[in-house]
């Protein structure tokens, strides 16, 4: 019994070892925020996800698409949570392509909660087009595409900094600390004061960051509060049928041990 | 065997039987008799099954929702993440019980290893476990394809071109294997048609491996072969599937904490990336339960001679019960065995730790030495070591070791415990 | 007494065993099934407007919704009148012209037939309504059942005139 936990413990050290060994090849630690989400209990702060989408859909999404999240995600439990009416009303305001009518034409109208988050270019070719050949990435599951996480997110917002004397820049190439290589093509895009906030909520630098990140994270894994909660059941359920079990067993070999 | 004997108690269970002996068979699975003294090392063939069952079930709902096209397979993954009900729990599970399924398996191997369980008169079980373990990595590895995200898709354009190296038609091979000139969509559609059959193979071979257990009996880790019905042996129900379940669930609290608590981390977050054959990414690595072989790959400087050893590396294992010529089974009794087996276990723990580094300076030096390691280890040391080796004395049945109150832990260990 | 204990016992630990090992498949049996309902994104789909500028007197145009479609028909005077002076007492499925169809002009309704599903064909049968190809059943000009094996009237779904000239379904 002894040997079995410790080989599970061995194999998970060798396992998260071997990860963080990985990790740690980039080049500056991360910063690491205090986020709501971390943990066995975590669970996103709403009025963050709120803020974190203005953040986003007022900066980030000039040029990031978030091809798979739908209007209607906006107001699902577990998300930022808007009133079903807030989210028709923001879905209202971009316009989408739909058709062909029965005239065989494409038409435009509004969007509704059913469509996907409306993005800044037609297509991929175009989006690299207009950012002088980078890409810039699509945002629904940016937050596990990249090693770090939330994190790296984070500290790639707050990493920019003046480029030390040794290095040159080419032009629409910025110095950015966390970022691997640390040259990145996208300016820094959060200047404080860049959106206003409705619940009074400073605009720092910081504040916006740590916001637009909480509602990339939840983006990126929408159900992670119902992962929490069904997980935190799961185990205590797993860990008193074991014991029941145990019992079960100890009982039924007790016949056999007694009989040698 | 004891199975001749039985006779349904009614009159339509005897009717039925007559005809289709299933209440036989069931009456066999639960009256066989099994060594009393098997440890947890040994529960693992049943958590094993589990794996399988639960791979088959979660693999089943999630080709209800995932669509085999370059173009729409992510999009239909993050569908069943977002959309499905429990689509996220439900790839979850089936994306780390691959994991998990990989880590009983190791445990069920390594155990095998340890207790000569390969051995005379067991080497079909050992070969048709071989053959179900070379099945998973298939299955995996293009089951690690499907979401198409960057690691599936540049993990399959390496793995694809190993047969590249082949002489005069390597390249022959590839086009066909990706039905193109590059992995792209027809690639993607075999390998999900692919991924769907095997686990079915593996079924069908889990049940020989199960019938070849069950003609000469299971192992122990004494090592002994045991008379059987009697005083050594337990029915397999309900004393044996009580100390399985209990080891499931064991397994399953793990299982469940990387389900709910750290999906991804067995992953690789380039895969959350959508496949491009344009953009490589900075470090290519497979799955933690290939690493080793990976490594082996790697540490070769020969294109052709690197993927013959990788193969190798396998293929030793499976005429492994023709290389080890000591006739005593367990470790227990073999106590230079005992040290080398170790040896083999972190060498193939440090092959897969160089595995997941990139290939070069230290990293590089260290995978050939494990390597060459592991070819010695079977090809040279356990040859050897059945000449060579003076064995302890073999206790004549289980129930004298216990007596005597020595030789063999694990049955102390076991008394003490249940 | 000592042993009758002792016997309890163990049948507890056995039966609550079972009883939480119960619980437990089926808990986990629920998302196994429940995955296979409705997901979120159909979900989302239930509703659609429909332009009903272009349709004449006499006219029907057919559209789908939910993946099924939603016949509907501009009837003329006669058609309406029809629908009207049908007797409660002669329907299989008693149901006034006025539930059916707010707007008597208008007709919407799902274009299933309620026997196994087929589309019903428009303009045909033996009351000037529909007609179901595959097992015969009559429908009367307000989409109601007077003959054949469908036992119900043709169904009618949530709907609004959200302006003279578009129908909101669902």
């Amino acid at each position: 019994m002894k040997n079995f936990f410790k080989f599970f413990l061995f194999f998970k050290i060798f396992l998260l070892f071997s990860f963080n060994l990985i990790a740690a090849e980039q080049s500056n630690k991360l910063l690491d925020p205090v986020w709501s989400f971390k943990g066995f209990f975590g669970k996103f702060d709403r009025a963050q996800l709120q803020r974190g989408y203005q953040v986003y859909t007022e900066v980030c999404a000039a040029c990031h698409s978030m091809k798979y999240l739908s209007y209607r995600n906006l107001s699902q439990p577990g998300g930022p949570e808007f009133s079903e009416q807030q989210a028709k009303i923001i879905a209202s305001q971009f316009e989408v392509t739909d058709g062909p009518n029965n005239d065989g034409e494409m038409f435009t109208r509004p969007a509704r909660l059913s469509d996907k988050f409306v993005g800044p270019y037609p297509n991929d070719q175009a989006a690299t087009a207009a950012n002088g050949g980078a890409y810039p990435p699509d945002m629904s599951v940016l937050v596990k595409a990249r090693q770090g996480g939330a994190d790296y997110i984070y500290s790639v917002l707050m990493g920019y900094e003046d480029p030390p004397s040794d290095i040159t820049l080419d032009d629409g190439v910025y110095y950015n600390k966390y970022m691997p290589g640390n040259k990145i093509k996208m300016s820094k895009p959060l200047m404080e004061g860049a959106v206003d906030y409705a619940d009074g909520t400073v605009t720092s630098e910081e504040q916006m960051a740590k916001d637009v990140v909480a509602f990339l994270a939840w983006a990126a894994e929408p159900h992670l509060e119902a992962r929490h909660k069904i997980g935190f059941r799961a185990m205590i359920y797993l860990f008193i049928i074991t014991i029941l079990v145990y019992f079960s067993m100890k009982k039924l070999w007790s016949r056999i041990e007694s009989k040698v | 065997m004891s199975d001749h004997d039985y006779t349904p108690k009614s009159k339509f269970g005897k009717w039925f039987n007559d005809r289709l002996p299933l209440l036989t068979l069931s009456n066999h699975l639960a009256e066989y008799p099994t060594p009393k003294n098997l440890n947890y090392w040994w529960t693992f063939g049943g958590i094993l099954t589990f794996c399988l069952i639960a791979q088959i079930i979660t693999g089943l709902i999630l080709a209800m929702h995932y669509i085999a096209s370059a173009d729409l397979a992510f999009g239909s993954v993050e569908h069943i993440m977002r959309d499905v009900n429990y689509g996220w729990l439900i790839r979850y599970v089936h994306a780390n019980g691959a994991s998990m399924f990989f880590l009983a398996v190791y445990i069920h191997i390594f155990r095998s290893l340890y207790y000569g369980s390969y051995k005379s008169p067991r080497e079909i079980i050992w070969i048709i476990g071989m053959i179900i373990y070379f099945l998973m990595m298939a299955t995996a590895f293009m089951g690690y394809v499907l979401p198409w995200g960057q690691m599936s898709f540049w993990g399959a354009t390496v793995i694809t071109n190993l047969f590249s190296a082949i002489p005069l038609v390597g390249e022959s091979i590839t086009n066909w294997l990706w039905g193109g000139y590059a992995v792209d969509n027809p690639t993607l559609i075999r390998f999900y048609s692919l991924h769907y059959l095997f686990p079915f193979l593996i079924f069908g071979l889990v049940i020989l491996h199960i019938w070849a257990l069950h003609v000469p009996g299971n192992n122990n880790p004494i090592g002994i072969d045991i008379k059987k019905p009697s005083k050594d042996t337990v029915p397999f129900h309900p004393y044996i599937v009580v100390k399985d379940l209990f080891a499931l669930l064991i397994f399953l609290i793990v299982f469940a904490f990387f389900v709910f608590y750290s999906p991804n981390i067995l992953g690789h977050a380039d895969n959350y990336i959508e496949a491009n054959p344009l953009v490589t990414p900075a470090h290519i690595v497979p799955e933690w339960y290939l690493l080793p072989f990976y490594a082996i790959l790697r540490s070769i400087p020969d294109k052709l001679f690197g993927v013959i050893a990788m193969f190798a590396a396998i293929f030793v294992l499976v005429i492994l019960p023709w290389l080890d010529t000591s006739k005593v089974r367990s470790a227990i009794f073999r106590p230079l065995y005992k040290q080398f087996y170790w040896f083999l276990v972190a060498d193939v723990l440090i092959l897969g730790y160089v595995g997941a580094m990139p290939a070069e300076g230290l990293y590089l030096l260290v995978a050939r030495v494990a390597t060459a390691y592991y070819f010695l280890h079977f090809l040279v040391i356990l040859p050897l070591l059945g000449a060579k080796e003076k064995t302890l004395d073999i206790p004549l049945s289980l129930t004298e070791p216990v007596l005597g109150g020595s030789l063999n832990e694990s049955m102390a260990k076991n008394k003490k415990e249940i | 007494m000592a042993e009758d204990k002792k016997t309890n016992r163990r049948d507890f630990i056995f039966t609550a065993s079972y009883a939480l090992g119960a619980v437990g498949v089926g808990a986990v049996a629920w998302p196994l099934i429940d995955q296979m309902n409705p997901d979120a994104s159909v979900k989302a789909l239930a509703s659609t407007e429909v332009d009903i500028s272009g349709v004449e007197k006499g006219q029907s145009i057919t559209v789908l919704w939910r993946g099924k479609p939603v016949f509907i028909r501009r009837r003329t005077e006669e058609e309406i009148t029809k629908a009207k002076d049908v007797k409660l007492d002669d329907l299989p499925h008693p149901e006034t012209d006025e539930e059916r169809a707010k707007n008597p002009e208008w007709l919407v309704m799902l274009g299933v037939c309620t026997h196994l599903g087929c589309v019903p064909l428009g303009d045909k049968g033996e009351y000037g309504g529909w007609f179901c190809p595959c097992h015969g059943s009559h429908y009367d000009t307000s989409g109601r059942i007077r003959k054949g094996p469908a036992p119900t009237n043709m169904e009618v779904p949530k709907y609004e005139f959200v302006n003279s000239n578009t129908i909101k379904i669902g």
